[in-house]
């Protein structure tokens, strides 16, 4: 516990509103490649509009390939925000403070992102909002036992209590860089800050909003991936109709997303040099999560390949033959159980390795790699249609207009990352300068001792 | 609504040559796009019925079998429930009908649909890439192609999912016209283009109330079955298959 550096609030303040009160060149120069990447995605959406679904990849056994499977896994990302900032707030684990923000607005934009996959995957993307029950004059309802009618219910929803979130625990921050700030900026953050004057209601509301907040998401955050696993499991497609789907993506959601948040905080920690805010310690404690949930995962992951063997179904069997012993799914087979569990876990195992913040950066990607991965080997075999009518059986390459779609939505989801850190900072201000005040000294019985130790 | 009618057809397999008549038939009376060699090759043939060739046996005593395939308007219909939009449901005639205009092209139901019935058009018709232009489907093409569109059937765009309709537009011909003259519609009366164009008889349509009719006795057939019976769709399309007692029972080799 005694591995921090004390800081005043001064401190406090330069080291987390340095970068946005001050723009240091390489601000300019990431916006600019990020952004050009982001064209670049864009110009792929335009050609699909222009042409149609041509210049992809997909055929008439496989409908659905890369633009699903990057759908599935964005949505599984933005499971981070609310397991760190939800769940850990309700525990009153003390060490989320630096992270919270960071993974709820990671979240938020990893959300956003999924979102807009499935609409651009849409052959007539411009007609999304059907899915919504909008248009009385029809009288055309959405067809709700489809569950691409549950699927934009839950992801909107998610994303509407994720946003308010990230803004209700912004409040206080918004309010101290309006003080700071002059000209247009102070407008800006005057407007956000809703009168924020830091009064002891204003706390005392804006923390119940919080635990408020952090209930209510909770069922959310469950039903999301649950929902977005249906609408594989409802299908009647080989291998995807399993009733373990819901718990499996969920778990897989929450392995790929804190991995995630432990590869943005190398970045950040690298980055804004917040060396005395994101420490080893929150690295420790995350290694300890993950390894928890990458068993839980594996357990999970183990349990539908029984369940297609279980069955004994001539068809479930195929494909299970399919996955785990041809080309290429076998090869990627291996490759999700190494780097997706047991690499990364054996090296968590040690303390040494999580503190260690290059390591745990390198074996975070190693997981979302596998993690990806493993959401193509979920939905692409059942489509290939080896086992019904085989004279239909094909194989799906994807085309480079996929995976331009593939890498601009990385680059928009750190864009906007990057664009959110200009603005905000990404560690609360206030939670940084609240866990401050938590750990000098609190009563325990007839103890004083460091409030942090909680953790 | 009380079901009036539920067309189905019987597909004789024992009868079936794989000629493709029925094919080319469908794809001119449908206004299906002509799928060029590039996009077979893309294998996103544009067929609403398709001939699938299996061989059975080993060289030299090989047989080529032959299944034509096509929508089956399943009772239970898999790709019904999946669609957001409703684009697909089923009718009070026992089609299962697609509707063009409400369709968003998620997918879904083609993903569903174990038949494989059900095809997308990747391109759109004449205006995405140079070899669609083989074959301009509107009124400045050259003579004769200015009229091979079919007057009464849609052109689809791009984005769309669709399928045999089992010539939803000859139907809707024949009952108009019995209703005009105030009878009900004669069995065999209506004959979507690939029962009309099969040379050996081997496609046979018709209303399954009606026990009468041709379609309903070789439904009852004992040589008859309906694919992937095992998951329950309760398809519209019976096949008739005499089992070949000199068959050698061959495993699939992986």
């Amino acid at each position: 516990m005694q591995e921090r550096r004390v800081l005043n609030e001064a401190q406090i303040n330069q080291g987390l509103l340095g970068f946005v009160l001050k723009t240091p060149g390489w601000f300019w120069v990431a916006a600019l490649v990020l952004a050009t990447v982001v064209a670049g995605m864009l110009t792929s959406i335009v050609v699909m509009i222009v042409f149609g679904l041509g210049p992809t990849g997909l055929n008439r056994p496989v409908f659905w390939g890369f633009m699903i499977v990057n759908f599935v896994f964005w949505v599984g990302i933005s499971h981070a925000g609310v397991m760190i900032s939800s769940i850990l707030r309700l525990c009153q684990a003390e060490w989320r403070r630096p992270v919270t923000r960071a993974a709820e607005v990671l979240t938020v934009f990893s959300l956003a992102t999924a979102a807009s996959f499935p609409l651009i995957h849409m052959g007539r993307m411009w007609r999304f909002y059907w899915v919504f029950p909008f248009d009385f004059d029809r009288m055309i309802w959405p067809n709700v036992r489809s569950p691409l009618i549950w699927d934009p219910s839950a992801i909107f929803t998610y994303l509407t209590g994720a946003s308010l979130f990230v803004y209700m625990a912004l409040l206080p921050d918004l309010g101290i860089l309006r003080d700071r700030t002059t000209g247009w900026r102070h407008t800006f953050y005057s407007i956000l800050s809703l009168g924020w004057r830091g009064n002891p209601r204003q706390f005392k509301l804006q923390f119940l909003l919080g635990v408020l907040l952090s209930g209510l998401i909770l069922p959310v955050f469950v039903s999301v991936h649950s929902i977005v696993s249906w609408d594989f499991a409802v299908s009647l497609v080989p291998a995807w109709h399993a009733t373990v789907f819901a718990p499996y993506f969920v778990i897989g959601a929450v392995h790929s997303g804190v991995s995630a948040v432990v590869t943005m905080m190398a970045i950040l920690r690298w980055a804004f040099k917040w060396e005395d805010f994101i420490r080893p310690e929150h690295f420790d404690a995350l290694g300890r999560l993950l390894i928890a949930v990458a068993t839980t995962w594996l357990y999970f992951f183990m349990l539908d390949v029984w369940f297609g063997i279980f069955g004994g179904e001539s068809r479930e069997l195929s494909v299970m033959e399919q996955r785990i012993f041809e080309w290429p799914w076998g090869l990627m087979f291996l490759i999700i159980l190494t780097l997706g569990y047991i690499v990364p876990v054996s090296a968590w195992l040690f303390r040494a390795v999580r503190r260690n913040i290059g390591l745990m950066f390198v074996l975070s990607i190693l997981v979302n790699v596998s993690m990806w991965m493993e959401r193509l080997w979920l939905i692409v075999p059942g489509l290939q249609n080896k086992e019904r009518l085989p004279f239909n059986w094909n194989l799906y390459i994807p085309s480079a207009l996929e995976i331009m779609l593939v890498i601009g939505s990385f680059t928009l989801v750190m864009l906007g990352l990057l664009i959110f850190s200009k603005l905000f900072p990404l560690i609360p201000v206030w939670e940084q300068k609240e866990g401050q005040l938590l750990r000098e000294e609190i009563q325990i019985g007839r103890r004083r001792v460091p409030a942090i130790i909680r953790e | 609504m009380a079901e009036e009618r539920k067309w189905g057809m019987v597909v004789d397999i024992d009868r079936c040559t794989g000629c493709q008549a029925c094919v080319i038939a469908c794809q001119t009376e449908n206004n299906i796009l002509m799928s060029s060699e590039d996009i077979v090759q893309q294998k996103r043939a544009m067929v609403w019925i398709r001939i699938e060739r299996y061989w059975e046996g080993e060289y030299p005593n090989i047989k080529a079998r032959f299944i034509p395939v096509l929508c089956q308007h399943c009772e239970n219909a898999p790709c019904e429930p999946v669609c957001p939009v409703y684009a697909t449901y089923h009718n009070n005639e026992g089609l299962n009908v697609q509707v063009y205009n409400r369709c968003v092209g998620t997918r879904y139901c083609a993903n569903n649909c174990p038949y494989h019935a059900r095809v997308f058009n990747y391109w759109e018709r004449h205006t995405a890439a140079p070899h669609m232009q083989v074959y301009p489907a509107d009124a400045r093409a050259a003579e004769p192609m200015n009229e091979y569109l079919n007057p009464d059937v849609t052109v689809r765009t791009k984005g769309l999912m669709e399928k045999c309709t089992f010539c939803l537009q000859r139907i809707r011909r024949v009952s108009r016209q019995a209703t005009v003259e105030g009878r009900a519609i004669a069995d065999g009366e209506v004959q979507p283009a690939c029962v009309q164009s099969c040379p050996t008889g081997a496609l046979v349509f018709g209303d399954l109330r009606d026990a009468r009719s041709q379609v309903s006795k070789l439904a009852g057939d004992q040589r008859a079955y309906h694919l992937l019976e095992d998951l329950g769709t309760r398809p519209a399309v019976t096949y008739l298959k005499k089992v070949d007692p000199n068959a050698r029972a061959t495993s699939p080799s992986h």
